[in-house]
């Protein structure tokens, strides 16, 4: 990992920790997204002439890097805007086959973008909506899962990993419950992903979202992964160009998935940059990474517990989480913590992080301080955070 | 400099915490939330003749939103819902735009004028006496 791949990283007295909220990309995506924009830019499965066809090789080659970096067909491989969208996508999609009698299982761990669609698509269709409670550190509450994973349960809506407590959801074992009554597996992986390559099929989910802007790529883009047979049941949810094969007054033929999924122009720069940021993670020993930030991680805790009165939320140890530490000072608003951070350089998230089921369940009415990790961050970006930490407080107190 | 939004005049509002509690047979009120943030004022008026005679508040949030509920309580009593608006816009007109504090213990949160993230958590109880004091069109 090279830091300098990453400038703004070299500002002065700068410690970027809020790595969950949007990762920085490495200089070989921002030129490869100005390259794309600037040499090779046309709207794609359109134009006849050259840079149409290079427009078209750029997001066909894009779709397949991502693929080969889950594992994954490209035909599997659907872009989105984002997470959220893909997500709603599949919540949309999905909940069309579902009414008055059908269950779906989601968490108090989820993200807004992952519980919200159900919450709201429940209400509209008038299916129950269940929910997977959370233990005392932070991770999903798997004591009673065939409770209420039931056979009247279709869908079951999870997160890889929580963006509050860090802690990683046993998919292999949500997989199993889902099958076991005939329901679909759909996962929020944008916290998982920015951590190594990750095969969904592999673990089991039917369907998985990622954000681009979280895993060192651009904005405005996402990918929603599915099993080919379960995309192929999926009918479209946006309609426009680009996701019909035939228009008739009265019927429709839709593409195949997943430009199915694909209505209008889609983010194709954004795309190239996904697709060099996963190249660009591909590319590195996540072993070894993994070791390191490790250690990064371990010097952060075991800073946060030399601080008086502090609450760790999540996991108090390095097994089975990503590197996402939240926690609370009694006394202490996160708001006013995380602005007297910033204020000392150090970039931090102090609220309740889209996750009010959770902060609900675990008493989190003020929200939490949560500090992310990245593999560019190291030894001196926790020791500013602790430094700073310590000021906030005396300023404070 | 950052620490100056949190001097000691703005650290003993909150600490006062005036007004903080719930009143008995509220004829008004009002609950405004700052989603960015997640602070909340939940603000219960008795009336008089249409002005405020007994406040309480229920304020969870960050130290400057609780300061200014503080500041909002000792106040508010006398107040009808003109001057109430009226107060709420000096009050923002004090931070976005440097006027002159509309009462002396708003003075407390000058420093506040240059972080204009945290405007809001200043104003929003005196939005909420606003909102309580002034009925909705209709």
């Amino acid at each position: 990992m090279n830091r300098s791949d990453f400038p703004v990283l070299a500002r002065a007295g700068q410690h970027y920790l809020d790595n969950a909220a949007m990762a920085q990309c490495p200089v070989q995506v921002v030129r490869a997204v100005m390259a794309h924009e600037g040499d090779g830019r046309a709207n794609i499965r359109r134009g006849l002439y050259a840079l149409a066809r290079r427009a078209d090789e750029a997001y066909d080659h894009a779709r397949e890097r991502v693929a080969v970096f889950l594992g994954a067909e490209a035909g599997e491989v659907v872009f989105t805007g984002g997470c959220t969208q893909a997500l709603n996508l599949a919540a949309r999609a999905l909940s069309r086959r579902l009414g008055p009698g059908d269950e779906v299982v989601t968490s108090r761990l989820e993200h807004h973008s992952s519980c919200l669609p159900w919450m709201a698509l429940a209400a509209e269709k008038g299916f129950a909506l269940r929910w997977l409670e959370v233990t005392a550190e932070g991770r999903l509450d798997l004591s009673n899962l065939d409770a209420v994973i039931t056979p009247r349960c279709k869908v079951v809506a999870v997160t890889h990993a929580s963006n509050v407590t860090g802690a990683v959801s046993d998919i292999p074992r949500l997989a199993e419950a889902a099958h076991g009554v005939g329901a679909l597996l759909l996962v929020d992986g944008a916290q998982m992903v920015p951590h190594g390559a990750v095969h969904p099929r592999a673990l089991g989910a039917d369907l998985y979202a990622f954000a681009g802007h979280k895993v060192y790529g651009p904005t405005g883009i996402g990918v929603l992964w599915g099993q080919r047979e379960v995309l192929a049941e999926l009918e479209p949810v946006s309609w426009g160009g680009g996701m019909v094969d035939a228009v008739e007054e009265k019927a429709c033929d839709w593409a195949e998935p997943p430009f199915r999924f694909e209505a209008g122009t889609p983010p194709v720069a954004q795309a190239v940059g996904l697709a060099t940021a996963l190249d660009w993670v591909g590319s590195h020993d996540w072993e070894a990474l993994a070791t390191r930030q490790a250690t990064v991680t371990r010097l952060l805790l075991e800073g946060l517990r030399e601080v008086p009165g502090l609450r760790l939320i999540g996991p108090a140890g390095l097994e089975d989480r990503v590197p996402v530490v939240s926690f609370v000072i009694p006394g202490f608003h996160p708001h006013d913590l995380a602005h007297l951070l910033a204020e000392r350089g150090v970039a931090v998230r102090g609220g309740h992080h889209c996750a009010r089921p959770l902060m609900a369940a675990l008493g989190l009415a003020e929200g939490s301080l949560r500090v992310s990790l990245a593999p560019y961050n190291d030894r001196t970006d926790i020791e500013a955070l602790l430094s700073a930490l310590d000021h906030a407080l005396k300023v404070l107190g | 400099m950052t620490e100056d939004i949190y001097q000691q005049a703005v650290k003993d509002l909150a600490t006062r915490a005036s007004g903080a509690g719930r009143l008995d047979a509220p004829d008004a009120g009002a609950v405004l939330d700052n989603p960015l943030c997640g602070d909340r004022v939940a603000l219960e008026i008795g009336l008089a003749g249409g002005k405020v005679a007994r406040l309480a508040h229920g304020t969870t949030g960050c130290l400057l939103c609780r300061a200014a509920a503080s500041a909002m309580a000792e106040r508010a009593v006398g107040m009808e819902g003109a001057a109430a608006a009226a107060l709420a816009g000096e009050m923002a007109a004090m931070l976005k735009q440097g006027a002159e504090p509309p009462f002396p213990a708003a003075a407390a949160f000058l420093a506040v004028q240059g972080h204009k993230s945290r405007h809001n958590c200043v104003l929003l109880p005196f939005k909420a006496l606003a909102k309580a004091l002034i009925p909705p069109p209709g």
